[in-house]
């Protein structure tokens, strides 16, 4: 089971051109719950997933819309001359495939 | 009891509304009207060259419906980041869309032109001094990085604005500002709830994104000394607890905690109840005050690009289009080196898009692509060198063997000539908050009146 078959909705956007944050629904309680107790949903795996050191994540847990937000500083300030995702608007689908555990 | 009704048409000066949402908010009879025009979100170029990110017409069409519903309704009109960046020019610029549609509309207007556009000099004098403090995330800067930056803008808060309502504005014109504070400032200025006005200025910044169609229509607010009730305009539209909670989180690094100018306001104890008519009430907002600080934005030039594109559908390279890419790359710069070109005066790269260019990962295994686009791209110091560079590459991008010794392919140019120039590229530089005593030392307003 992956985040993809639990979440309704997953997206990750800009957050000023210095971060970017990741933002994934779940349609209730119940769904919430297994992704907030899953392990693989951790700092940890968000750092493996972005390459970025785990103490600079942001991650937060929000059980009044069972939606759990990730942020992370860029790599490369946003709209360098290789920039690759002007908005991060595609940089959500790898968590899609995070397998819950 | 104080209490101030705002209308917010749109997210963005420039993106329109039809016109049925934009007379629902009018009939609402509304307060202030306000809207922002900008952003960085579309990088750093904007800020760089301080130009305007949307065609003039489209930003004249609504700044036309705001004024002209202003100057109807006898309220105020607030405009913040003018063309896109907010540097002084973009606020003289917006200034004659606005006399244009007084000449054509026969509207006497008091405008106030709130100028935010910081001259390095002054930002380096304040690092100098200690001044300026590095935001989470932020690169490293030295004095040099901030006097290269070809503009830097502060973003402005409430302040300027409130200044201008004193002197009796129509329309403020502002450069540079927070998002929230070009809808904040006028409830704040009324007398409403200081931490409810900020919150829904952050919810009606994006304008409908906050709603349940997220495409078309402006929301509106009425506010009061303990919160604030918003709805959407757009008849086939709503605002739910869900739609307005969760707009919290759009592109904001923090949901629950959100600094402006002066103060941090804290969302965690939040209510949001629904009320009739796709209507949402929302209270519980506080406010922390902090040290006053202004943001920064800087961009600087980085070089001139030219870039290209190369389709490819060669079932070989599909298999491992990297095998072929970094060949190709290091033979088209061994051509450079025996022509006399240093590596250190050009920088390249080459993503295959339909690979992974979007996210520069690993791919699943055992992932062939049907087809790829090689999207090439040089930076030097000058376009000349950078197209020079790009005319080397031409050949191989064209040409270069799938395996060695085997028979000349020939790949999909889509363009004649394939290269574009894409001129100068700018890099954001500051991501920094000014330590300042007051306002007045970053901003200047002017008065046409």
């Amino acid at each position: 089971m992956t985040v993809s078959d639990v979440a309704k909705y997953v997206r990750s956007k800009n957050a000023g051109p210095f971060w970017v944050t990741v933002d994934i629904f779940c349609e209730s309680e119940q769904e919430y719950e297994i992704l907030k107790n899953s392990k693989a949903i951790s700092k940890e795996k968000f750092a493996e997933i972005y390459q970025v050191g785990k103490d600079t994540i942001k991650l937060f847990f929000l059980p009044h819309i069972f939606a759990i937000k990730v942020s992370y500083p860029r790599a490369m300030p946003q709209g360098g001359p290789d920039e690759f995702d002007m908005h991060s608007g595609q940089q959500y689908i790898p968590v899609l495939d995070i397998e819950i555990i | 009891m104080k209490k101030c009704r705002v209308f917010v048409p749109f997210g963005a000066i420039g993106m329109g509304i039809n016109d049925e949402a934009f007379c629902r908010g009018v009939e609402l009879k509304p307060d202030v009207i306000s809207a922002d025009a900008g952003s960085t979100d579309s990088g750093p170029y904007y800020l760089g060259t301080g130009s305007c990110k949307y065609a003039r017409e489209a930003v004249k069409r609504d700044v036309k419906m705001m004024v002209c519903a202003g100057a109807a309704l006898k309220i105020p009109v607030t405009i913040g980041s003018s063309g896109t960046c907010g540097v002084d020019q973009s606020v003289d610029e917006m200034a004659d869309i606005i006399h244009e549609i007084a000449v054509e509309e026969g509207l006497v207007l008091k405008i106030a032109k709130i100028y935010s556009e910081q001259s390095p000099e002054n930002i380096a004098a304040l690092y100098n001094r200690g001044k300026l403090e590095a935001m989470s995330g932020a690169p490293l800067i030295s004095y040099d990085d901030i006097m290269e930056c070809e503009h830097i803008v502060g973003l402005a808060g409430i302040e300027p604005f409130i200044a201008a309502f004193k002197q009796g504005a129509d329309v403020i014109i502002c450069g540079r500002a927070t998002d929230t504070a070009v809808i904040a400032a006028y409830p704040i200025y009324q007398g409403c709830n200081e931490a409810m006005s900020w919150h829904a200025a952050k919810t009606m910044e994006c304008g409908c994104i906050c709603t349940t169609d997220p495409f078309d229509g402006g929301v509106f607010a009425e506010l009061d000394e303990t919160g604030f009730t918003v709805e959407a305009t757009s008849p086939t539209s709503a605002c739910t607890p869900y739609t307005i909670s969760a707009h919290l989180l759009y592109e904001n690094a923090d949901p629950i905690m959100l600094w402006e100018p002066g103060i941090c306001i804290n969302t965690s104890q939040v209510v949001y109840t629904q009320i009739e008519n796709g209507k949402v009430r929302v209270e519980g907002t506080t406010i922390e005050k902090l040290p006053y600080t202004i943001k920064l934005e800087g961009a600087r030039a980085v070089g001139y690009q030219t870039a290209s594109l190369t389709g490819i559908r060669d079932r070989t390279i599909m298999k491992d289009p990297y095998h072929w890419l970094n060949r190709l790359e290091e033979f088209g710069k061994g051509k450079l080196d025996a022509l006399g070109i240093s590596r250190e005066e050009y920088a390249i790269s080459m993503a295959p898009y339909g690979y992974n260019a979007v996210y520069g990962g690993e791919v699943p295994d055992g992932y062939v692509p049907n087809e790829i686009g090689v999207l090439f791209r040089c930076i030097a110091k000058t376009q000349e060198m950078a197209t020079k560079i790009a005319k080397i590459f031409n050949p191989y991008l064209l040409h270069y063997p799938v395996e060695e010794g085997k028979q000349m392919p020939s790949f999909a140019f889509p363009f004649s000539p394939n290269e574009f120039e894409r001129g100068r590229q700018y890099e954001f530089v500051l991501y920094h908050l000014a330590h300042v005593d007051d306002y007045n030392e970053m901003f200047r307003i002017e008065y046409e009146f």
